[in-house]
């Protein structure tokens, strides 16, 4: 078990989301940067789809009451247990009685607390996922406070020292262009009705995430883009990552705790394969789109499929050895 | 630009056609052409019935004359999935739901109902005439979706349509009963909403512990009543 001791609002308990109910209006939910979960939930042997905790504000503090291995991925934040440094994307065991303190992160937006067996709360309509719109999933259905107390599975061994090289590392062979994140996306259903301008601008100039931004959408701010006409549109379904243009022009990207249905034009929309750079872009960062076809978008899967592969790997490989060397030790000392 | 994201050529010289488009690489947008009539939208049902088995399906999500299809996987031909579309599109018969009749009372106007002015301004009609042409139908719940258990009405007179609202309410409460464009609803949860809020009602649209959470489903009739009004 987990006791929360000190959190500011804005942090959920998520897993991989809440597919197959937006026939319903429930929409995906789910953690805003899904490889952070994925990798988590590897290093530490879990299921694919266990829940974390998602933090967005800092500090965070949590007690152990269970010995529990645990890690922290999606952030180069300050963490300490027990006072002593530890280290992001990276397996420790607590005992019983031990603080971790996650502080203000030094890159990345977003945080995730990952545990061996992940966090058990009752699964709601499929997922563990807070859905904060229609207050149920999570605990309760609410961010996180002080005092709330996690149920989890106590460690069964004292797994430590290994951890995952961040995938920001290995997937971003570019070099850095003066801290523009670069998202991947396809014309949208809209695309030609914008005026060719507006077209152009949206590609070649970048926008900034402005503080009207969450895990709903990010709203951007930048010379507004113009439609050729007005056009009011029939309610349609929408996904994470559709960039939508309302009246006033600067567009949104809709993203994990989006309404399933939006009516405003659609000018774009991110690949998925690129929605956890989003997920970690804090808000004032400069984004900029760039155009992807189909077959671009597709292929994007695949160097983060090698990834997860490799690592996938490399932990089971190290999890077995420690696990003969254990038996090893035990059997010499009896 | 490059031709294979969307898949509908010369979209706007083929009006009779629907719009099929790519959302990303995992999602396709089927929309229909023509008004918002009861039998495009049966249509779509129809569409949903034929299209729900096919095994590369994780999600359909109906709208208002269109349907969203999300893929387990993102296909690698998208145009023949298009193709297949289209033609069940022209082949299906309308399917026709007899869903349940629900009765419900509206506390019309007052501060729940506060965009009934700007309603009767931008239709010319007075607030009681626009009370009383939006009791006087027969609604439809054509699609759920948006928040968890809002229905999508038809049904609503054209002569008190009026478009969605430049600025959102930030915080409208659940049960508001709204016109947004040519569509009628009500608010399923307490939040923004760019839709005009004409009343408010008490009625509890979700619960995810419910066997079916969804209070609404498709084809669902809704009669407004009156049961207060107050300009």
């Amino acid at each position: 078990m987990i006791t929360i001791l000190e959190t500011a609002p804005l942090n959920t308990i998520q897993d991989l989301g809440r597919p197959g109910y937006r026939n319903l209006g429930v929409g995906s939910s789910g953690v805003m940067d899904p490889l952070a979960l994925k990798v988590g939930n590897i290093l530490l042997g879990n299921e694919p789809g266990d829940a974390c905790i998602e933090l967005q504000t800092y500090p965070f503090v949590i007690r152990f009451e269970t010995p529990t291995s645990f890690a922290v991925t999606g952030i180069d934040a300050p963490l300490t247990l027990d006072g002593k440094p530890v280290l992001a994307w990276s397996v420790e065991t607590a005992a019983p009685g031990q603080v971790l303190q996650v502080g203000i992160p030094k890159k990345g937006a977003r945080g995730y607390v990952c545990v061996s067996g992940g966090i058990d709360v009752p699964v709601v309509l499929g997922s563990r996922s807070t859905q904060l719109r229609g207050s149920f999933g999570g605990v309760e259905g609410r961010f996180l406070e002080a005092g709330d107390e996690l149920v989890t599975q106590p460690a069964t061994g004292h797994l430590s020292g290994y951890g995952a090289v961040p995938p920001a590392r290995i997937l971003d062979t570019r070099p850095c262009e003066e801290k523009t994140v670069l998202l991947r996306a396809i014309l949208g259903t809209d695309y030609a009705r914008f005026t060719e301008e507006s077209r152009e601008r949206f590609w070649n100039h970048p926008w900034r995430i402005t503080p009207q931004s969450n895990r709903v959408g990010y709203r951007l701010s930048g010379a507004p883009l113009t439609l050729h006409d007005r056009i009011e549109l029939r309610s349609y379904g929408i996904i994470p990552g559709i960039v939508q243009v309302p009246p006033a022009g600067e567009p949104i990207v809709q993203l994990a705790d989006a309404n399933t249905a939006g009516g405003y034009p659609r000018i774009a929309t991110v690949i998925e394969a690129d929605l956890w750079r989003l997920g970690q872009a804090r808000i004032g960062t400069a984004i900029r789109f760039v155009e992807c076809s189909h077959e671009a978008g597709v292929e994007a899967e695949q160097p983060i499929s090698h990834y997860l592969d490799d690592l996938r790997l490399m932990v089971a490989h190290y999890r077995a050895s420690c696990q003969s060397r254990n038996g090893v030790k035990s059997g010499g000392k009896a | 630009m490059t031709a294979d994201t969307l898949l509908t050529p010369d979209r706007h010289h083929a009006t009779n056609a629907p719009v099929i488009s790519m959302m990303g690489t995992r999602a396709m947008l089927f929309e229909a052409p023509g008004e918002f009539t009861m039998r495009q939208q049966q249509r779509i049902w129809a569409l949903i019935a034929h299209t729900e088995n096919r095994p590369d399906i994780q999600e359909l999500v109906p709208g208002v004359t269109n349907l969203l299809l999300i893929f387990t996987h993102a296909p690698e031909h998208p145009e023949q999935i298009a193709d297949w579309l289209r033609n069940a599109w022209e082949t299906l018969p309308p399917l026709q739901i007899e869903g349940r009749l629900f009765e419900v009372g509206v506390q019309y106007g007052g501060a729940l109902g506060d965009d009934l002015a700007a309603v009767s301004a931008h239709t010319g009609l007075s607030p009681e005439e626009v009370i009383r042409l939006h009791h006087e139908g027969e609604y439809t719940v054509c699609a759920v979706g948006s928040a968890p258990g809002f229905g999508y009405l038809h049904g609503l007179n054209p002569r008190i349509a009026t478009p969605r609202k430049s600025v959102p309410s930030l915080n409208m409460p659940a049960g508001t009963v709204t016109i947004g464009g040519m569509q009628a609803g009500i608010s399923a949860l307490t939040g923004p909403n760019g839709w005009n809020s004409i009343g408010y009602t008490e009625i509890c649209l979700f619960d995810p512990h419910r066997s079916s959470p969804s209070l609404f489903a498709i084809g669902d009739r809704i009669r407004f009543y009156p049961e207060s009004i107050e300009l």
